[in-house]
């Protein structure tokens, strides 16, 4: 599975998203499409828990989880190295 | 500059079957990253339950978030997520909740001059709520 099946996968099971995972570009705003504050939480865990990291506190904030975009860019910053 | 007398207001709704389906799905990684342990230990009541929640009440665990998320709204972060544990619901003798800031929310507030703030919890069958006001009495601090 690739980086980004990862994230549709986490946000279709953790997001709490008001539409089809499958309708989301790249840059839609994630919370915009019904993630609330709470769902993103979950969001976050479940990423820990698919790649083996622990977001930093750097990390935590709203534009890292705001679009499938921007969590490629956290993990893969997570990840690297 | 924010008058002193100001008053900012937050409230926010939370589902309580989302709270719950946390606690069962991520247990306590995800209870000891949004809850400091004094809430969590005010929100023990149910000793030896066996739904998935640890024994903790998580009715009161969504009023909790509720109101963490509504000081956020009176603090207005932009683009910062503040520590959830940062905002405490500190529950008092009588039953009621107090908020104590700790961290960057304790200076977000004393930047905009909120020196007061204060909290209203609620929860029915399925959603818990938390309406938070917050009062700026600095006069010498403003909001930007």
């Amino acid at each position: 599975m690739t980086v980004d099946e990862t994230i549709r996968r986490v946000l279709s099971e953790h997001g709490r998203l008001a539409v089809p995972i499958e309708s989301l570009g790249d840059d839609t705003d994630l919370f915009g499409s019904g993630m609330t504050s709470h769902a993103s939480v979950n969001v976050m865990l479940a990423l820990e828990d698919a790649f083996d990291f622990e977001f930093s506190e750097r990390m935590l904030k709203k534009s890292t989880f705001e679009s499938i975009a921007a969590i490629r860019t956290g993990v893969l910053e997570m990840t690297a190295g | 500059m924010t008058p002193p007398g100001t008053l900012r207001v937050g409230m926010d709704l939370v589902s309580i079957d989302e709270v719950a389906a946390s606690v069962r799905h991520f247990g306590d990684r995800y209870v000891t990253r949004v809850y400091t342990p004094h809430e969590i230990d005010s929100c023990r009541g149910r000793p030896g339950a066996t739904d998935g929640s640890g024994g903790l009440v998580v009715e009161s665990l969504a009023a909790r978030f509720a109101a963490k998320e509504a000081v956020m709204k009176v603090l207005r972060p932009v683009d910062v997520q503040l520590d959830w544990r940062s905002i405490e619901l500190h529950r008092m003798k009588g039953g009621w909740c107090e908020i104590r800031l700790s961290g960057r929310a304790a200076a977000m507030a004393a930047e905009a001059g909120i020196d007061e703030l204060s909290v209203s919890l609620t929860h029915e069958a399925a959603v818990a709520g938390a309406v938070v006001v917050g009062r700026c009495t600095s006069r010498e601090r403003g909001d930007g």
